[in-house]
């Protein structure tokens, strides 16, 4: 049995049951112990039943896990829905009213610990007294969550927690759940969300531009950048739509804004034709797209890696692009960062694949190192331009100087149109396969600077795990998993998926016994991408696409299966 | 002293005739009289015959998507406020393709000016009808005749709240320029719809019926009163009123931005202290 625990919150949204868990992992997180949080809800505001989960343990962790050690059920439909979860010693926690007369119910009386909209600070204090967390990082993070509100209110929340915690100490049974001795001391680490990392990443990259329509998972990065974005002097619009969304961050970049914009599929897909403005003008723009199940509306709330051979042929025309995925939290950081650095280094549209489970999971990381990112500066020097200034002049390796208008007194043409070196619309033929030429050329740089996957294991190990973007810390898991029953995995992670670049992996997948993709999709469209480009047959696929994550349980019954077949 | 000829010559792909030339020599003229050198000025166009019009003088120029004019020149515009940003496309462009951008645009009220070559119909496709054809116009793809009335763009954009409405026409030149100078330097969003005959495809709305149906507005008519400005734009019919039909102040969408008080985003560097605090927030 692993040394961890899994703690679910369940219930009705509006319920409370997110700021519980958030207020817990903060307070886990101070304390030095290693947590991963993730998020599960329903296109409601109000109702539907939604999930935080939360999984302690004396080790980093990067993936929840399927069964459950302490559920907290804020209604009675989340015994029903999560019963079969449980793990033998599971201990619920439930409204007296409701909970179950099953081995590992506790029936609270909440009603006698404090107010119906104080239940969560009276639950989030059981948790505490059944992990053996004292009450002081609780009352902490609670108190800085409600240390806006009046002093009433205060002290309201502390008398719930007090008493919650007294109850609990008389009435919770012996139960195997105190938490391990803090696992490291770290307690400067941040607790970060994927697209807060996202976001933060992003204004280290030196983003001063974003535009967006909401869509879930994507609207959080944007209102974690609206919260910093005065600091840090960026402008963040929200547009009538995704169309204008994306013409807007062109704009916006053509006058020397770095810019981004942030959707899922379906807003992506009203931005296609802006993504070739962007390739044609050879404007630089972050296009991030957090993946969630379509086609169309989809599953709004849950995960999915399918749009990958989307973003790959998204727009009209041929031009080359890069593709980065990232796969924790701390590639969150530094892929957005770096992609936002490529797309004005490359004057090309770049993309971030990222996907509604790293999107809403969260994990304690170490602060940042702001020295490893260089802030991206628009555009080239007009000092360094001889006049006449041409904005595509011809070069060998298909860059041309980039003048930000109004900066200088050269003019700058920017064309949608095929067009001529100063940027002129052309109908001339030789011209046109010229341009053409130009800008595939810029191929070249990004697979110069395309980032190798990660091989974690043995070369020539029996059994190799391929995978790309979010996966990763499942996949890890469960070589992890495997690797302690003795036998040889590796690992081998892709977190950038285009441009691919042979010479840096096909040695590693001809080396392995047996080549598993696994991928958050139904028909395998990343080990497909390989047989394209290298011409490589993987062996066998593990593929999810009912909108959960992977976790390691899944993975371990789904390889045991597929190796049986 | 910024002179026309700063301005350039260009050969153009327009027809012998076109009302654009008219449009595009009424702008010159307003750049002139508004003392703008080209580096300042950023012409913003979408797609279309009128949309042509920036690559035929010397400034900077984004020329990017059908009907997405609005978007890029907002994005230009709220990455450098020291540039003078100015959309210029047609009726198909502004009122159909891209009419959802032209609501918010006026609602967002920007420093910005909008030029509107109107023509009421489809040029670069060759003679379709557009949002501003009017009723019963027959063309190849209309062969019953336009079956919606006229979007009327004026009326729209008072009820939008537009800070600077105005018609102009491009057989008055002199005129045009005036109108064009005057949107140019408004504080926030200035339409100019520009009336324009389409020498090719448009066989109602000609020179001559423009010549009997424009009128001037007269010296009465106050553009500060929004219910007479909002009875004028709605002559859309047989007379067509020429003129600042609607002109108020209203406060800049750029103002609430705090790092626009700082200049061109392009400027601002990355605070890495301001960067660690935020971090910090985080724990």
């Amino acid at each position: 049995m692993s040394q961890d625990i899994q703690i679910l919150i369940g219930g009705e949204a509006g319920q409370g049951l997110v700021t519980i868990g958030q207020l817990l992992a903060k307070a886990l997180v101070r304390s030095g112990r290693e947590i991963f949080t993730s998020q599960s809800y329903h296109s409601r505001i109000r109702g539907g039943h939604n999930t935080f989960a939360l999984r302690v343990g004396p080790a980093p962790l990067a993936a929840s896990r399927d069964n459950i050690d302490i559920l907290v059920a804020l209604n009675a439909e989340t015994v029903e829905l999560h019963q079969a979860q449980l793990t033998q010693r599971a201990l619920i926690i439930a409204d007296a009213n409701t909970a179950p007369n099953t081995a590992g119910a506790i029936p609270v009386p909440f009603a006698q610990l404090g107010p119906e909209k104080l239940w969560n600070t009276a639950a989030l204090a059981l948790l505490g007294q059944i992990l053996g967390l004292p009450t002081e990082p609780l009352q902490q993070a609670v108190d800085e969550m409600f240390g806006h509100k009046q002093a009433e209110v205060l002290a309201e929340n502390r008398k719930v927690m007090k008493k919650s915690r007294e109850w609990a100490g008389q009435h919770v049974p012996e139960h195997p759940f105190t938490l391990a001795d803090r696992s490291t001391g770290a307690a400067k680490r941040l607790l970060l969300t994927g697209n807060q990392a996202i976001a933060l990443g992003a204004l280290a990259g030196g983003l001063k531009f974003c535009a967006f329509y909401p869509m879930t998972p994507a609207t959080s990065i944007v209102i974690e950048l609206i919260s910093h974005a005065d600091t840090m002097g960026c402008i963040v619009e929200q547009a009538e739509d995704e169309i204008a969304a994306i013409n807007m961050a062109i704009g916006a970049s053509y006058a020397g804004a770095p810019a981004m914009v942030a959707t899922s599929g379906g807003g992506f897909a009203l931005m296609v034709e802006g993504v070739s403005l962007a390739a044609m003008t050879e404007t630089p723009v972050l296009v991030v797209v957090g993946q969630r199940p379509g086609p169309a509306t989809g599953m709004p709330t849950c995960t999915e890696q399918a749009d990958l051979e989307f973003v790959l042929h998204a727009g009209h025309g041929e031009f080359p692009r890069a593709i980065l995925a990232p796969g924790s939290i701390e590639e969150c950081w530094s892929l957005t960062a770096r992609a936002l650095g490529l797309t004005e280094h490359t004057q090309s549209p770049v993309f971030l694949l990222t996907d509604q489970f790293l999107a809403d999971s969260s994990r304690p990381v170490t602060p940042f190192d702001g020295d490893t990112v260089t802030p991206v500066r628009a555009g080239s020097d007009p000092q360094k331009v001889v006049p006449p200034y041409r904005r595509y002049y011809l070069t060998p390796d298909g860059l041309s100087p980039r003048l930000l208008p109004g900066l200088s007194e050269h003019l700058v043409v920017a064309d949608s149109d095929e067009h001529n070196e100063e940027g002129h619309l052309s109908e001339d033929y030789g011209l046109r396969k010229a341009m053409v030429e130009k800008r595939l050329g810029k191929l070249e740089l990004l697979k110069r600077q395309a980032l190798a996957p990660t091989l974690n294991g043995a070369r020539g190990a029996e059994l190799l795990l391929v995978c790309w973007g979010s996966s990763l810390g499942p996949v890890r898991e469960t070589a992890e998993i495997l690797r302690g029953q003795g036998q040889e995995v590796a690992t081998l992670h892709f977190s950038q998926v285009w441009p691919l670049v042979p010479e840096q992996f096909l040695d590693i997948l001809q080396a392995a016994g047996q080549v598993v993709c696994i991928e958050g999709n139904a028909t395998g469209q990343f080990a497909r991408l390989i047989r394209r480009e290298t011409g490589f047959a993987i062996d066998r696929r593990i593929n999810r696409y009912d909108g959960l994550p992977f976790t390691a349980g899944y993975l371990l019954e789904h390889l045991e299966k597929s190796a049986a077949a | 002293m910024t002179t026309i000829e700063d301005y350039g010559k260009y050969e153009t792909a327009w027809c012998p005739g076109c009302g654009n030339f008219g449009i595009l020599n009424a702008l010159k003229q307003a750049l002139v009289n508004c003392d703008l050198p080209p580096h300042r000025v950023l012409l913003v166009s979408g797609i279309g015959q009128a949309a042509k019009a920036p690559h035929y003088l010397r400034a900077n120029v984004f020329n990017g998507l059908h009907g997405r004019s609005l978007p890029a020149a907002i994005g230009a515009r709220l990455a450098n406020p020291e540039l003078t940003v100015i959309a210029e496309s047609g009726d198909g462009c502004l009122y159909g393709e891209g009419g959802n951008h032209f609501l918010a645009a006026l609602r967002r009220n920007l420093d910005l000016t909008i030029l509107a070559h109107d023509n009421r119909v489809y040029g670069l496709t060759k003679g379709q009808a557009s949002p501003t054809s009017q009723q019963g116009m027959v063309t190849k793809t209309q062969p019953h005749g336009a079956f919606p009335p006229p979007f009327n763009p004026l009326a729209v954009a008072v009820t939008m709240g537009a800070s600077f409405v105005a018609r102009g026409y491009a057989g008055k030149l002199e005129q045009l320029s005036e109108l064009i100078s005057k949107a140019i330097k408004h504080r926030g969003t200035a339409l100019v719809d520009i009336l324009q005959p389409c020498v090719s495809f448009n066989k109602i709305n000609t020179f001559q019926w423009y010549q009997e149906h424009c009128y001037e507005l007269p010296p009465e008519h106050d553009p500060t009163d929004r219910d007479q400005a909002l009875r004028v734009a709605l002559e859309f019919g047989e007379n067509l009123p020429l003129g600042i039909i609607y002109q108020t102040q209203r406060p800049l969408f750029e103002e609430q931005f705090t790092p626009l008080k700082h200049g061109p985003l392009a400027r601002q560097e990355v605070s890495r202290p301001k960067l660690e605090e935020i971090m910090q927030q985080y724990r």
